[in-house]
């Protein structure tokens, strides 16, 4: 069986200092069915852009430029716009980093709601609100039978973050997309959201690619993770795997930069210097500026991606050298033997 | 509510009395009373007509407040006479003024509400028209054109309309008014359309601009990941969150009806108040000027507070408390 | 003092108001950056706007002596512009078609037969001169106004939005009550008070024009206000005053310079109303206009003279609305609105 969500050679561009930047650069990605994938990197690393990618609503002067993303073997991007519509919500739901402004804030929440699962079922306005009161409940939110009333400026922000999750939930999607779904919320909620989060998942079986900064929750609720670094991805693995061997050094740099996993009363490690801005990103491998065990070959081309283990992919020159070096070394040790 | 609406009449109020004493220093210090008596008589009158003329378009009494004095003067009987409404006597003419207004009030409204109604139904579809074509060559266009309109004098608007169609194409007649309303029209119909050309360009812009930024919020994004239309999405999420801003400009407006339009009134013969204002400058009437001053600073008052209040009708957000 | 010495004067601050300004602009990268931009995005705009500021700048600087064109001696002991000197003196008695050689009524010859390239209005004023000179017009309502109107709205408005408390109640009060007054019967009524000239139409108009700029000015200030950098400076002991001359003003600059560009054009299509009604100012193109409405219904009907003025005003409205956008687009997205 095909992985749900297939993701090749994605790009997208904008234009930026007179030419036509790949934000986004040729990114190759699966998500499984039944799968939480985490997409992780820094901001500016282009992983919202690749989240509106997928659903095709990528802000103008901005474009997908080439690749291709299939939802259960259905291409997505050469998808007519009405057809494309249909998948909005129901094939893949999305949301968003900002529950504040991320609802319309002179509609009351439930009728938001209702939109969403009357735009793809053909059901009545009373029906559609009992769902939606159903599904407030499933979510977690006290009161639902009067909640659906409300303006989100009567609610926490909690709350707008459930009622966003609820009006996803609504047209029974197979993917979701969560963008930091948790950034703008209080560490208590946080947690609350990411359990919530994880509920849904088992209960529905449905698949989410979870967009984040944050490796703490990458390693609560993830089962797979990729790295992604300047518009690509440098290393793909399953959650447990990456947190015991990270391989690539933008991966280690990361993990050793995180308050849990660092010695207590050290100063936290950091990667030296910044994200180049799309404008002048480099031919070769992109983390080459700020990476400690860079050789000259980085600098020339894009390093490809070689297998390290089971479902452990890295993209990066040092470790094919060390492996190199380890396949001669086992060679040599042949001939010596024989 | 009713506190809200309390309070805010009592700032109105206050704004009111603000506007009163400007107007005392306008036309009673700076212009004194014996300006106005020369303007109107001549220069070279001798000073006992000009104290008469004074006595009789009550002008007589010292200005300000002074002890034994302090209810007779000319302050406290401009306050007086404004807020009850007794507007006296024309200076150029010696017509009752009130009675001026009220006579012009119908001509001015028949046509500044076609105006005003017609304005909103054109601007407003061709705004979404253009902001929905955002960053197309209809949208840039659409800009290009607006500025090309606003940049254009209402004098040249007017001047060129009377002229084509008074006598190139012969439509319309180009002046004069009629209190039968089915000869009234024929009269209207060219000073509306000016007035919805000439505003027409700056219209569009400003609810480009507002619908457009509307357009680039979160909540819209939110819209299009459930997948609703473009059509559904200007008109059910932007369109209604735009209303908050298209309030102050549109509300603010209606009171305004009821001075009418200064230079399309004069120009077309439409005995309504703009007219009646545009007679007043031309006659060097004082008073009449000064009684337009107040009325329209009075109904923009009233255009405030009804736009706060609106603003609740449309923004749950918003609580007059 | 004479008037043509301080038109003179006048010029020269400018001239060494733009050397400055270029200084300085060429010395903060924002700045400069934004110009090229400006520059890269309406190069028409601004060449015609600067065609017109030349025109007005020739019009400024006048002097006394010379020979006189005309051939009258009265012209030889007035002070003439650049421009009174190129074009000036071509009198004729009556209407002339553009490029005429003979009177438009009568067909009698003229005494600059195809020397009119605009034709000549009713009393034989040659019509490129005239059209000329309503360039200086313009810019002097669009500059004094500004020069009135901008520096009370940033005084206003900073202190209401700096010092706040009692300061701001006044401020606030006196910019609703001018706010309350409609607009164009406050600008007449101000106009007819203070008697008819040049600088009462200005200074009206910047009574009626400076309360919008001054909002605006009040609330970037209560923004800038709570800046950290402010707050720094204040816990530094910086002294009130030098925290509005160094933080707060210059982060008001762009907003100044956006309100007046945006501001100028809807000055100058006031004063062409004002004109209408009889309280404009000489010799502007409103004025111009105004004259030549009988014109278009004599028979056969004169044309130019409302063709070239229209054209004249129009063109300069629109170069400055383009540019004004740009300006608004290159420099601040947001904070400035249409004020109407």
């Amino acid at each position: 069986m095909t992985a749900l969500l297939e993701v090749t050679e994605l790009t997208t561009r904008f234009p930026m200092a007179g030419k036509e930047v790949p934000i986004v650069d040729a990114l190759d990605f699966e998500v499984g069915r039944g799968e939480v994938l985490a997409l992780v990197g820094e901001s500016g690393s282009g992983k919202s852009m690749t989240a509106l990618s997928l659903m095709r609503l990528v802000p103008k002067p901005g474009r997908v430029a080439s690749g291709s993303v299939r939802l259960d073997g259905e291409e997505l991007l050469n998808l007519p716009v009405r057809a494309m519509r249909r998948v909005r919500g129901a094939g893949v739901a999305m949301i968003f980093q900002e529950p504040m402004t991320s609802l319309n804030p002179v509609m009351r929440v439930g009728e938001q709601v209702v939109e969403a699962i009357r735009l793809h079922e053909r059901v009545g306005r009373s029906a559609a609100l009992d769902r939606c009161r159903r599904l407030f409940e499933q979510v977690g939110i006290p009161d639902a039978a009067e909640r659906v009333h409300a303006y989100p400026h009567q609610l926490s922000g909690g709350l707008k973050q459930r009622v966003m999750i609820a009006m996803a939930l609504s047209a029974r999607p197979r993917l979701l997309i969560a963008d930091e779904p948790t950034t703008a919320l209080d560490v208590t909620v946080q947690a609350q959201i990411l359990r919530l989060l994880r509920d849904i998942q088992e209960e529905t079986d449905m698949s989410i690619l979870l967009i984040t900064h944050d490796l703490g929750i990458v390693n609560e609720i993830a089962d797979r993770v990729a790295v992604l670094y300047a518009g690509r991805i440098v290393e793909t693995a399953p959650r447990t795997a990456l947190f015991e061997n990270p391989m690539h050094p933008y991966t280690q740099g990361l993990l050793r930069s995180m308050p849990a996993l660092a010695l207590s009363g050290r100063r936290l490690p950091e990667i030296p210097g910044v994200v180049p801005s799309p404008s002048d990103w480099p031919t070769g491998c992109r983390f080459a500026s700020r990476c400690s065990k860079v050789m000259a070959v980085c600098e020339g081309v894009l390093p490809e991606f070689r297998v390290q283990g089971p479902g452990h992919d890295v993209a990066c020159y040092a470790l094919q050298e060390a492996a190199s070096r380890g396949e001669k070394k086992g060679v040599q040790q042949q001939e010596g033997a024989s | 509510m009713g506190a809200y609406v309390i309070r805010r009449l009592g700032y109105g109020a206050i704004v009111v009395f603000g506007v009163l004493f400007l107007l005392f220093i306008l036309f009673f210090t700076v212009t004194s009373p014996d300006d106005i008596a020369r303007k109107a008589l001549g220069e070279r009158v001798p000073p006992a007509v000009v104290e008469q003329w004074k006595i009789n378009h009550g002008y007589d009494k010292p200005l300000f407040p002074a002890p034994g004095q302090w209810a007779d003067n000319m302050l406290v009987e401009h306050y007086r006479r404004m807020l009850t409404f007794d507007f006296g006597r024309s200076d150029a003419d010696d017509t009752p003024i009130l009675e001026r207004i009220r006579k012009g009030m119908g001509p001015s409204l028949a046509l500044t509400i076609p105006l005003f109604v017609l304005s909103l139904l054109v601007a407003i579809p061709l705004a979404l028209l253009v902001a929905f074509f955002r960053e197309t060559y209809i949208d840039r266009a659409g800009v290009i054109l607006a500025v090309l309109a606003m940049s254009v004098s209402v004098l040249l608007y007017i001047i060129g309309a009377q002229y084509l169609v008074g006598k190139v194409l012969h439509w319309f007649p180009i002046s004069g008014f009629d209190s039968n309303p089915q000869v009234v029209v024929r009269f209207l119909a060219l000073p509306i359309m000016i007035g919805v050309a000439n505003g027409l360009g700056g219209d569009i812009r400003f609810y480009r601009t507002v619908f457009l930024e509307e357009s680039n919020t979160d909540y819209v994004r939110t819209a299009r990941a459930k997948g609703c239309g473009e059509v559904r999405i200007m008109s059910r999420h932007v369109f209604r969150n735009s209303l908050i801003p298209l309030l102050t400009r549109i509300v603010v407006a209606i009171p305004f009806l009821f001075t009418g339009s200064l230079l399309l009134e004069s120009f077309f013969g439409i005995p309504g108040l703009g007219a009646i204002t545009v007679d007043a400058i031309q006659g060097n009437d004082f008073s009449v000027l000064r009684t337009m001053v107040y009325i329209g600073s009075l109904l923009f008052v009233v255009g405030q507070i009804l736009t706060d209040l609106s603003y609740a009708l449309v923004d749950p957000r918003v609580r007059l408390e | 003092m004479e008037s043509h010495l301080i038109s003179n004067g006048i010029v020269l601050v400018m001239l060494f108001g733009t050397a400055a300004t270029i200084w300085a602009v060429r010395r903060s990268r924002l700045w400069s950056s934004a110009f090229v931009s400006l520059w890269h995005r309406r190069r028409l705009a601004l060449l015609v706007t600067a065609v017109y500021v030349g025109v007005a700048l020739l019009d400024s600087v006048a002097w006394v002596g010379g020979d006189s064109l005309g051939g009258d001696t009265v012209s030889l002991h007035e002070a003439r512009s650049v421009i009174d000197r190129v074009f000036g003196g071509s009198q004729e008695k009556s209407y002339s078609a553009p490029l005429a050689t003979t009177e438009f009524y009568g067909g009698r010859g003229l005494r600059y037969p195809g020397g009119h390239w605009l034709g000549t209005d009713m009393i034989g004023r040659d019509v490129f001169y005239l059209t000329l000179k309503g360039a200086r017009v313009a810019l002097l309502i669009g500059g004094l106004t500004s020069l009135i109107a901008i520096p009370l709205a940033l005084l206003f408005g900073i202190s209401a939005g700096y010092f706040g408390g009692r300061i701001d109640d006044v401020v606030f009060f006196l910019m609703t009550t001018l706010a309350s007054m409609p607009g164009l019967l406050l600008l007449i009524a101000l106009i007819m008070v203070m008697g008819k000239s040049t600088l009462a139409v200005c200074v009206a108009l910047a009574v009626t024009g400076w309360v919008g700029f001054c909002r605006v000015s009040r609330g970037e200030t209560l923004k800038l206000r709570e800046l950290e950098f402010v707050s720094a400076a204040r816990a530094l002991g910086v002294s009130e005053f030098q925290i509005l001359t160094r933080h707060i003003l210059p982060n008001l600059m762009h907003l100044v310079i956006i309100t007046f560009v945006l501001m100028f054009s809807g000055l100058v299509l006031s004063e062409a109303i004002l004109s209408w009604l009889g309280i404009g100012v000489d010799g502007s193109w409103g004025q111009m206009i105004d004259q030549a409405r009988n014109e278009l219904s004599r028979d056969p009907i004169v044309w130019w003279n409302i063709a070239a003025s229209g054209a004249a005003l129009f063109g300069l409205i629109l170069a400055v609305n383009f540019v004004g956008d740009a300006l608004r687009d290159v420099l601040d997205p947001r904070t400035v609105k249409d004020e109407k």
